[in-house]
């Protein structure tokens, strides 16, 4: 099968759908690669590069669009793109299906199966191939890098010669892939961080990350079964709206990355706020494309407003990182979807299903919805513990009990035991149980990596029953005496030797072989 | 000649070595004094009872066995391979058994020490009966239980349990038979007993054969330190039917020293010394609990492997028996090596069941020369898994199984495990996906963070080895 990679055409877009990394996994998968020239320019991907992982180079997309069966892409395609397409193209690439219904009906009319990469469900199996994660991850990273390039001053607090610097606090705002993303960067780069989210669930993601979980004093769950965020009440939203006052007041960098999926991004910064920063202070919009969470972003622009805040609207995207992950995602898809052998489009499968908005002339366009949620059920929370100190307590006295029961029935043994037996077996007796602890109390010490020396030693001497086989042997002045004894007395000598020589020599070599 | 109490002092003098000997295996460092210990204890508790005054001739016999024994031991210790250190073992174990019924044997027919006008002697004499019967039962056990345990580590006896309906009554009942002969065997004058001891002797070699075979091969560890607690009792008992506190002592220390790890192995396992004594592991307890495994097992090759090792920071290796197998510990460290030197921080992890003896992947990578310091155990390690960048499992199974965590209907569940899991990317080097010695499938391998290395551990080292050197 072929699969073919058309430059982007949008001047904005910088990715490429496949890097020469992809390009030899797709080969792997047994696909046959075909990309167009200069396609991976803008993210630095020469052609030779592809070249040696093995695509073959094409000269213009109307190639690649009529003879490939499957085509990779980044931004959704222009309608002109579409024209060049032929019936039962596999198209993957970013669609926004909700945003763009013309071009949907234009799909289906060219009967172009089109996967949307930004339908892909977010399920845990759909993980590896979920591309809003793996862009959000680096728009997050990216907008503390610009972040803390316009803030102009160190992130992580200092004590020097010169003097103090105070660490820099940073307010994210949304903690999706992308807030968690820039709260682990900012964290790592020494700023205080803080986060609000609507949902309660995320609370405990955000502090594994090093930040502090912002809330407001309103009983309201903002989580959905989606996974997404839902928009919130009006109550709600003026406790927000003050809470965000007065971190405005305190913090140097605000990064908002709230997005409600199919609907323009939520006002969460407004002009009153702005005002409220110093001069100095930085916002990073992650939402900027979709109407920004800030009333003055401005779209692909960075301006400083007149109290001297500098509003980024436009980030750089990172086009070769990006295109790397992006194109990971796409190969982790296809090799879902079967590889080039096995490949099918199996209408049953949950990811599938779903992502395909265009299917056989069909637009398959709003999916079923699918729940997905990391919030625990609340039964877990119920389960009553108790408390631990009375539980101890009640072991110990219990162990006291059944320690002081065992310690009677020893002794009460120990008492029958010595009305029969004679002094002379009593006495081996205490040599004999006093050994025992006394192993006890040794062995316990000893490294567990020394186990098999442990064994090989306690070989060794147990060996010394060897002195029964001498005694036995010796108690008479002629061996020839008894015949039976000094022969079962000879063997067990010779066994217990090979025990007692063997077993030393084997430990002396394997200590031998124990180095730092 | 020497005096009885300059015999009794030296005994003495011999005991503190040996418990010094057993004491300074607690650290490497005192570890080869204590070897020293043990040797000069022994010459002094061989000279003092050679030179003492119950030995009154004779000589060219000890002289001539003892002569030949240190010819073969010296002949087995050298030409021992590290991986057969279970076999060795098992056979040293197996010849103090052996030593243990011949020498009582030896003191039933040597019966003069008994004086007729002793008040409490026929106390004493039937005091002595029970030790010699004891000590002929237990060491009869040893004896054949140890080479079955030999033959099963060596692979002459297949290793899956032997197990047959009504096993446990039929070993209930050899055990009443075996009281019924020594009630027997203690009324009897002289060696009129004999009879119930020959008898004895059968049904107790009969029970050491059949306890071990009902034993699987995962198990061994618990049986072969089982095997090392019984040839102490074995020499405690000789020692008083001998009247001999020295063998006493001894026989206690290595009887007490034999029980705590089998505890220990029991403790790794999660199982009760009964359930691993009695046989029959995973049977029926896994049938039901078959759990649907989620996810897709995902294979990755050697240069890939590689790439990661590559760019990894910190990398946790994970050895099973399967290395030992493939004797894959000679370039399992040559690749430690290489990544030492690019300054990345790799571990070891070591499962106390690790192995068929108590210790055993420690031995062998000590002789790979694996600096000891770098070879952890599990609890060491575990808190360090969700900072490792990769974990290589190689030859391992239900020490890295999650299921012992979080399935309760998983046979090994409860038993604890090298989490591997939190690790961000794991690596499993395996010959195929069979499951482990326990019979249980592992979940950790249908997880989306593990890669499957298929081939033996050795050639597949020494690949991953060639790329990295590249």
């Amino acid at each position: 099968m072929k699969v073919g990679i058309p430059s982007e055409i949008f001047p904005n877009e910088l990715r490429v759908a496949a890097t020469p990394k992809t390009v030899k996994r797709l080969q792997k998968q047994g696909f046959e690669v075909y990309i167009q020239r200069h396609a991976g320019a803008k993210a630095n991907f020469s052609d030779k590069e592809f070249e040696d992982a093995g695509a073959k180079l094409v000269g213009t997309a109307a190639e690649i669009y009529g003879q490939c069966d499957i085509v990779l892409k980044v931004k959704e395609p222009a309608m002109t793109e579409v024209d060049l397409m032929h019936e039962g193209l596999v198209l993957l690439s970013y669609l926004w299906p909700a945003q763009n219904p013309a071009l949907l009906q234009k799909l289906a009319e060219k009967k172009v199966n089109a996967i949307a990469m930004d339908a892909i469900p977010r399920i845990s199996r759909a993980q590896k191939m979920d591309v809003l994660s793996s862009m959000a991850n680096i728009a997050g990273y990216r907008a503390v890098i610009e972040g803390s390039y316009h803030f102009g001053r160190f992130l992580n607090g200092q004590i020097t010669a010169a003097g103090k610097v105070e660490p820099a606090k940073v307010l994210v705002i949304g903690a999706g892939v992308a807030g968690l993303a820039a709260i682990g960067a900012a964290n790592s780069l020494g700023a205080i961080v803080r986060a609000f989210d609507t949902r309660k669930e995320v609370a405990e993601q955000i502090e594994s990350m090093g930040a502090q979980f912002l809330t407001v004093n309103i009983n309201e769950d903002g989580a959905t079964a989606s996974g997404y965020s839902k928009e919130m009440s009006k109550e709600f939203i003026e406790a927000e709206m003050k809470l965000f006052l007065e971190q405005a007041t305190e913090v140097d960098i605000i990064i908002t990355t709230a997005q409600i999926p199919g609907k323009s991004a939520p006002k969460l910064i407004l002009d009153y706020h702005v005002a409220a920063m110093k001069p100095g202070s930085v916002i990073v919009d992650l939402a900027a494309s979709s109407g920004g969470n800030c009333v003055l972003t401005k779209d692909g622009e960075v301006f400083t407003t007149d109290n001297g805040v500098t509003i980024v609207g436009k980030l750089n995207q990172l086009p070769n990182q990006a295109s790397q992950l992006y194109g990971n995602n796409l190969c982790h898809l296809l090799d879902d979807m079967g590889k080039a052998e096995k490949f099918n489009i199996n209408m049953e499968d949950a990811v599938v299903s779903r992502a395909m908005v265009t299917y056989n002339g069909k637009i398959n366009w709003p999916p079923q919805p699918l729940p997905v949620t990391a919030a625990k059920s609340n039964a877990t929370a119920n389960v009553t513990t108790e408390d631990p100190k009375v539980t101890e307590q009640k072991n110990a006295k219990k162990q006291a009990a059944s320690m002081l029961i065992r310690l009677l029935v020893i002794g009460g043994l120990l008492g029958i035991l010595g009305q029969f037996a004679p002094s002379e077996f009593m006495q081996h007796f205490t040599v004999f149980v006093l050994s025992v602890f006394v192993g006890w109390q040794v062995i316990w010490n000893v490294s567990h990596s020394l186990h098999t020396p442990l064994m090989a030693v306690t070989n060794a001497i147990s060996g010394i029953i060897v002195v029964g086989g001498l005694v036995q042997i010796g108690s008479m002045a002629n061996a020839s005496d008894n015949l039976p004894i000094t022969i079962l007395a000879s063997v067990a000598i010779l066994v217990a030797s090979i025990n007692i020589v063997g077993g030393f020599v084997v430990t002396h070599r394997m200590l031998k072989m124990f180095k730092k | 000649m020497i005096e009885k109490n300059i015999q009794i002092a030296a005994y003495v003098f011999a005991s503190i070595l040996f418990i010094l000997s057993l004491g300074g295996l607690s650290s490497q460092q005192s570890a080869k004094r204590g070897v020293y210990y043990g040797i000069i204890g022994m010459i002094i508790a061989i000279l003092a009872t050679v030179l003492g005054e119950e030995v009154k001739g004779g000589y060219i016999y000890i002289v001539a066995a003892i002569g030949v024994a240190s010819v073969i031991g010296i002949i087995l210790a050298r030409k021992v391979e590290m991986t057969s250190m279970p076999q060795l073992v098992a056979i040293l174990h197996s010849f103090v058994g052996l030593a243990a019924v011949l020498v009582g044997f030896g003191s039933y027919l040597d019966q003069h020490e008994s004086l007729p006008g002793d008040p409490e002697g026929p106390v004493k004499h039937i005091i002595h009966l029970v030790e010699v019967y004891l000590g002929v039962f237990i060491g009869a056990i040893t004896f054949t239980g140890s080479i079955v345990a030999w033959g099963k580590l060596e692979g002459k006896i297949r290793s899956k349990p032997l197990l047959y309906p009504g096993r446990h009554v039929v070993n209930i009942l050899l055990v009443i038979a075996c009281i019924v002969m020594g009630v027997l065997f203690t009324m009897q004058d002289g060696t009129n007993g004999m009879l119930y001891l020959y008898i004895m002797t059968g049904i107790a070699c009969f029970i050491g054969i059949m306890l071990v075979m009902a034993i699987g091969g995962a198990d061994m560890p618990v049986v072969v330190s089982m095997l090392n607690s019984y040839s102490g009792w074995a020499a405690a008992a000789a020692g008083f039917m001998l009247g001999n506190d020295l063998l006493i002592v001894t026989g206690a220390l290595v009887g007490s020293s034999g029980a705590i790890l089998s505890i220990i192995m029991c403790k790794a396992m999660n199982r009760s010394f009964f359930s691993v004594i009695l046989g029959g592991f995973g049977e029926g307890s896994s049938a039901g609990s078959a759990t649907e495994m989620e996810g897709e097992v995902t294979s990755i090759n050697h240069e890939e492997v590689a790439d990661l090792l590559k760019e990894a920071k910190s990398i946790v290796i994970v050895p099973g028996y399967g290395m030992a197998v493939a004797k894959a510990q000679y370039p399992i460290y040559d690749m430690v090596q290489t990544l030492r030197k690019s300054g990345k921080n790799v571990r070891f992890a070591i499962h106390p069941v690790a192995g068929r003896l108590p210790g055993h992947m420690n031995v062998l990578l000590a002789e790979a020369n694996v600096p000891y310091d770098i070879v952890l155990e599990m609890d060491e390690i575990n808190e360090d898994m969700p900072d490792t960048n990769v974990v290589m499992v190689i030859g391992a199974n239900d020490v890295v199984n999650p299921g012992a965590q979080d399935d309760p209907s998983s046979p090994i569940y409860g038993m604890p495990v090298i989490e591997a899991w939190k690790a961000e990317e794991v690596i499993v080097m395996k010959r195929s996906m069979s499951a482990g010695y326990a019979g249980v499938e592992n979940p950790l391998f249908y997880k989306s963070n593990t890669d499957m290395l298929y081939g033996d551990a050795k050639d597949s080292v020494e690949k991953i080895l060639n790329y990295l050197k590249n």
